[in-house]
């Protein structure tokens, strides 16, 4: 083997984009799809919860701005989906730096960067289906309904759930660099169903006792829920909502950055 | 250790050396896991890592790899930032501590990692030649240790790399595994990779590899083909009491390589034992002489273990 060979350097490339592409998103959607814990939760959960207290007949069809109640339920319940779709999409860090398999990829020209913005697309992608799958069931029953004129709430209300889903991408991701386990859905699991209830999805905060109504603003889905309903309730947006929502985000996102940019670091 | 102090000198072409590292050191903490090491791999070479665990192999690949930096001096692979040779795909590396998606079939798992470079070879040719197509459709956690191992293999082999690393490869493998896994490599390297394995098997250094670097505690003790290597590891230490012996004295004995006294006791290692022990006990008052062969694991251990430390 001691032979002097001719290595031509000329003809070896990097890949572009840092490597993304759309083979390895694809790859990430079917391997979360595998997953039944987070088929179950992002997918078939919401969808059970809004036929459980969307569909019933005592208030559903009440008129709420410009839909009816289970219009209102539903967003609530699409809502609580891709929060919990986009964190577990993002939490899967967690489980592939506890195996080895993101040292394994630093093997590869996939750059860190180019890392975090797969599994940030891949969560965005699960928290996208998520809203989908509540929306066409709950459009099968036939119980939401938009008043005349409102049709296009649909859409408008889905697509503010999924951009809004985005804080909970950086929250998955955050913890995910933050805790390197493979069960850490269980724990963010827990965490969002509690957040969920303080944010006001599954009961109406007004009927919660007056200290708990003020501490339930401060968490991180009271705000986004106020915003996802602003366009069927039609009565505006308020400063503080949108705080809120902003504020969790920056917290999220800053904080999954500091954790990136500790763990590329050290490898 | 005069004979292996060289090492192979590098192919003198006008293209940089596979791997440059120059007085490279890298401590954790108040841990110095290599110090000061200095070597150079050319192409075609095919070259052990051989140490006993904690001796800086996995340390000194992590560098080489660009998953670490060094505290001081610098690593070159093919005259560049061993990153930019990964993005390039020239450099790949079968690690102990890659972890791999247990819900990715093999070959999906493969697909996913050839989409990542910009040039890839056909993911069925690398499945092939890492003997793994039969199990192609398997999940990666129904694979044993072994299939694991080759679909590491196999994923280094995308990029079709110059520069072929492995860190102990064969760990955790039976025999019948690690002879065939190592019957890969070898057809492998056939083609004019350069490779370095990492490895705690003597055996394996000997079998497999044209050079040997021995490392003992981050330091490089010792770098020769694997003859010179098998050379160290010829000869008997003859064992005696002589009390009042001095290093000295024994040393000037024709034919003694190295010297050690504890006490009363004293340790001549020498590649003609006879004519020590004949001196010994014709010109000395040695008594309780005693002879024993050195195998090529004592070698080791002697070059690698503390009590090595004075030759």
């Amino acid at each position: 083997m001691s032979a002097t060979q001719m290595i031509d350097l000329s003809d070896r490339r990097a890949p572009r984009r840092g490597g993304i592409n759309l083979t390895v998103l694809g790859l990430e959607i079917r391997k979360l799809l595998r997953n039944r814990r987070t088929v179950i939760f992002a997918l078939i959960f919401p969808v059970v919860l809004f036929l459980f207290v969307g569909t019933n007949k005592a208030y559903a069809n009440l008129p709420d701005g410009h839909s009816n109640v289970s219009a209102f339920l539903m967003v609530s319940m699409a809502l609580y989906g891709a929060a919990l779709a986009t964190t577990a999409g993002g939490a899967m860090v967690s489980i592939e730096r506890a195996l080895g398999w993101s040292r394994q990829l630093r093997l590869t020209p996939l750059s860190p960067t180019g890392y975090i913005l797969i599994k940030l697309m891949t969560a965005m992608v699960l928290g996208l289906s998520s809203v989908i799958a509540v929306f066409v069931v709950a459009k099968i029953t036939g119980v939401p309904a938009m008043f005349p004129g409102y049709g296009y709430l649909w859409i408008v209300a889905g697509l503010c759930v999924w951009v809004g889903s985005l804080v909970f991408a950086a929250l998955g991701l955050f913890v995910g660099y933050l805790l390197p386990s493979e069960n850490v859905m269980q724990f963010l699991g827990l965490v969002m169903a509690v957040l969920a209830f303080a944010g006001g999805l599954f009961y109406p905060l007004r009927q919660f006792p007056h200290v708990l109504q003020v501490i339930a603003k401060f968490t991180p889905l009271y705000g986004l829920n106020q915003l996802v309903h602003a366009p069927l309730l039609g009565g505006g947006v308020r400063l503080a909502w949108v705080a809120n929502a902003v504020i969790w985000f920056a917290l999220f996102a800053g904080g999954a950055v500091w954790q990136f940019r500790r763990d590329t670091a050290r490898v | 250790m005069t004979a292996m102090s060289a090492g192979r000198q590098l192919a003198a072409t006008d293209l940089p050396p596979a791997i440059d590292l120059r007085g490279v050191s890298k401590n954790f903490g108040d841990v110095r896991a290599v110090r000061d090491v200095t070597l150079g791999i050319a192409s075609g070479e095919i070259v052990a890592l051989l140490g006993p665990n904690g001796a800086g192999k996995t340390s000194t690949i992590d560098m080489i790899l660009g998953l670490s930096r060094p505290n001081a001096g610098d690593v070159e692979v093919y005259g560049m930032h061993p990153r930019q040779a990964i993005d390039r795909g020239l450099i790949s590396a079968v690690l102990q501590t890659g972890g791999l998606l247990k819900d990715l079939t093999v070959a999906e798992t493969t697909r996913y990692t050839a989409s990542l470079f910009a040039d890839a070879r056909p993911v069925d040719e690398v499945l092939k030649r890492a003997g793994i197509s039969a199990i192609a459709d398997r999940m990666v956690g129904k694979c044993s240790g072994g299939e694991q191992q080759r679909l590491r293999f196999a994923l280094a082999l995308l990029p079709d790399p110059e520069l072929l690393i492995l860190d102990e490869p064969t760990t955790g493998m039976d025999v019948e595994g690690r002879r065939s896994f190592w019957a890969s490599i070898r057809q492998d390297a056939e083609r004019g990779r350069t490779v370095l394995f990492a490895t705690h098997y003597l055996e394996e250094a000997d079998a497999y590899a044209d050079r040997v670097i021995l490392l003992r505690h981050g330091v490089v003790v010792a770098d020769g083909t694997s003859a010179e290597i098998k050379s160290l590891a010829s000869g008997r230490t003859v064992r005696a009491t002589l009390p009042g012996a001095s290093e000295a004295e024994l040393k000037s004995i024709d034919g003694a390589d190295s010297v050690e006294v504890r006490g009363d006791t004293v340790f001549i290692h020498s590649g003609n034992s006879d004519a020590v022990a004949r001196h010994l006990l014709s010109a000395t008052s040695a008594r309780d002489l005693e002879i024993t062969a050195r195998g090529l694991e004592d070698a080791f251990i002697a070059l690698t273990s503390d009590e090595g430390e004075a030759r």
